[in-house]
């Protein structure tokens, strides 16, 4: 099978409320930036595919508009992903891989602050035994880490240090919504929000885009002088009802990322999709990343989270980082679902 | 340039289909509407499972064979939700929880409304409060109130 490769990535600066400034809007901004920056044509592209979730806009096939953001005449091979942008992603690499195209333009987006997200978030949970109690992400995460806490795997200082490191990483990237200096201790002196969980354990409500560029390596090359290579990538699935997952650990992640190939040479670094600070650990021992991997440079979805686009960042961030030479290799992993249900994998590094 | 006036207009976002519960989800349903009795289902592994699944969660094959269980059970992990949300059931402090209901082998989430953080803790001995008018929903069971420590 044909490698892929990343060629650019970007994505408009993180917001807690865009106000007036529409899905559409954004998006256009950041397509129209990515594609100036590459030197390249939209008529480039051989394929475009696109991940969001209608019920943020609160609305049937909310996602067709965006289209108009790639301008979609005369007619242009196009999908939708009603996930995550990181799944867009994975779909345009198959697409590559099996010779249906040399090249791809993904995005995601999300505009949360019209709606209650804890809210919406809870209708994507089993119809008839948990969105009838409103059981909110929040609360669902709060479950997990409670159970995480009780069985002994981790702290809360150690979640306290995962936002501590997050927020620090996070000031030397632009555009983002948290970051800033604070200690442990500080962080433990905050009360408790969804007990067990406090306010800064919960990643922020976000609204944004990103756009990526995938080719070839062939045709990457030809359009960027440090292409990043998806050398491995895999994404699993586990049941729909947490009670019948052991919640305290990632299995899903674990059986990704050794199919991905995370082990078979050194991982400098990881880039995790993990929207509350107790999941971050759950992942990276679901990964097998010791002490000695930088994790989040990039702050991670504790420092902005758009829906549907956090974990698409995550893999985009993790290019830029081997695309700037400070890192040769990494992992990046985006999620979706409640309580780490469903979990990609993608193994990256620079072209030698 | 003044900012553009920002329209606003309040939606509801519910499902606007209704569908057959089938057998497995139909039967929860129809015990706690009209029996106050919550249903489990066996799986291959001889665990019953609560609610009950309609597929196994290790073979994939229909499951069907339904069992009652209690409607007390002890609570294996909650958290706390101090500031419910508009759309929340209990509108005061309240828990949500896993419980193991007693007869069960997997844990069942539902809320328990007991005031005070300080009044559940793991291990929690639980009891469900029934819905006086009861429609065959999950808030049939309106919560679950601790019995004991």
């Amino acid at each position: 099978m044909r490698d892929v490769a990343i060629v650019n990535y970007k994505q408009t600066p993180a917001t807690r409320d865009s106000l007036a400034t529409n899905e559409l809007q954004m998006l256009q901004s950041v397509i129209q930036g990515v594609i100036k920056e590459s030197g390249v044509e939209l008529s480039d592209m051989d394929f475009v595919c696109s991940g969001s979730c209608d019920y943020l806009a609160g609305a049937a096939f909310a996602f067709v508009e965006a289209i108009e953001a790639v301008g979609p005449f005369p007619p242009i091979k196009e999908s939708h992903v009603e996930m995550d942008g990181a799944w867009a992603l994975y779909e345009a690499v198959l697409k590559i891989r099996t010779g249906e195209a040399d090249s791809a333009l993904i995005y995601g987006f999300g505009k949360s602050s019209p709606g209650d997200l804890r809210s919406v978030l809870s209708l994507q949970l089993d119809p008839y035994y948990l969105a009838p109690l409103w059981l909110d992400t929040i609360s669902a995460a709060a479950l997990q880490a409670a159970q995480c806490l009780d069985k002994g795997v981790l702290s809360e200082a150690d979640m306290a240090a995962v936002v501590s490191r997050s927020r620090a990483n996070a000031k030397s990237v632009a555009g983002t919504q948290l970051s800033g200096d604070y200690s442990i201790e500080e962080l433990l002196a905050e009360p408790t929000f969804v007990s067990p969980l406090r306010m800064h354990d919960c990643a922020p409500i976000t609204d944004g885009a990103s756009v990526m560029i995938i080719a070839t390596p062939e045709k990457a090359r030809q359009w960027c002088d440090t292409p990043v290579v998806i050398s491995g990538l895999d994404n699993r699935i586990e049941s729909s009802m947490p009670t019948l997952r052991d919640l305290t650990v990632s299995r899903s992640t674990e059986t990704a990322g050794k199919a991905a190939g995370v082990g078979s040479k050194p991982v400098e670094f990881a880039e995790l999709h993990a929207p509350f600070s107790h999941q971050e650990i759950l992942l990276q021992k679901a990964l097998g990343l010791d002490a000695s991997v930088d994790i989040n440079p990039s702050g991670g979805a504790l420092a902005a989270n758009t829906m549907m686009a956090a974990g698409l960042d995550r893999i985009g961030h993790a290019a830029k980082m081997i695309q700037s030479g400070r890192y040769t290799r990494g992992v990046a992993h985006a999620t979706s679902g409640s309580c780490l249900q469903h979990n990609l994998v993608a193994v990256l590094e620079a072209v030698s | 340039m003044n900012s553009p006036e920002i329209m606003q207009e309040d939606f509801s976002v519910h499902y606007t289909y209704t569908r057959s519960t089938g057998p497995v989800i139909g039967d929860f349903l129809t015990a706690l509407r009209d029996k106050k009795q919550i249903l489990g289902i066996k799986g291959s592994d001889g665990r019953t499972l609560v609610p009950p699944m309609e597929f196994d969660p290790i073979t994939t094959e229909p499951l069907s064979e339904m069992v009652d269980v209690s409607d007390q059970g002890t609570v294996t992990s909650f958290c706390w939700v101090k500031n419910p949300i508009k759309h929340h059931h209990i509108q005061h402090p309240f828990a949500f929880a896993t419980i193991r209901l007693d007869g069960a082998d997997t844990d069942f989430i539902h809320m328990v409304d007991c005031g005070d953080e300080a009044r559940i803790s793991v291990g929690s001995r639980v009891k469900a409060r029934w819905a006086d008018e009861r429609s065959g929903t999950m808030t049939d069971i309106v919560a679950f109130d601790v019995t004991g420590a």
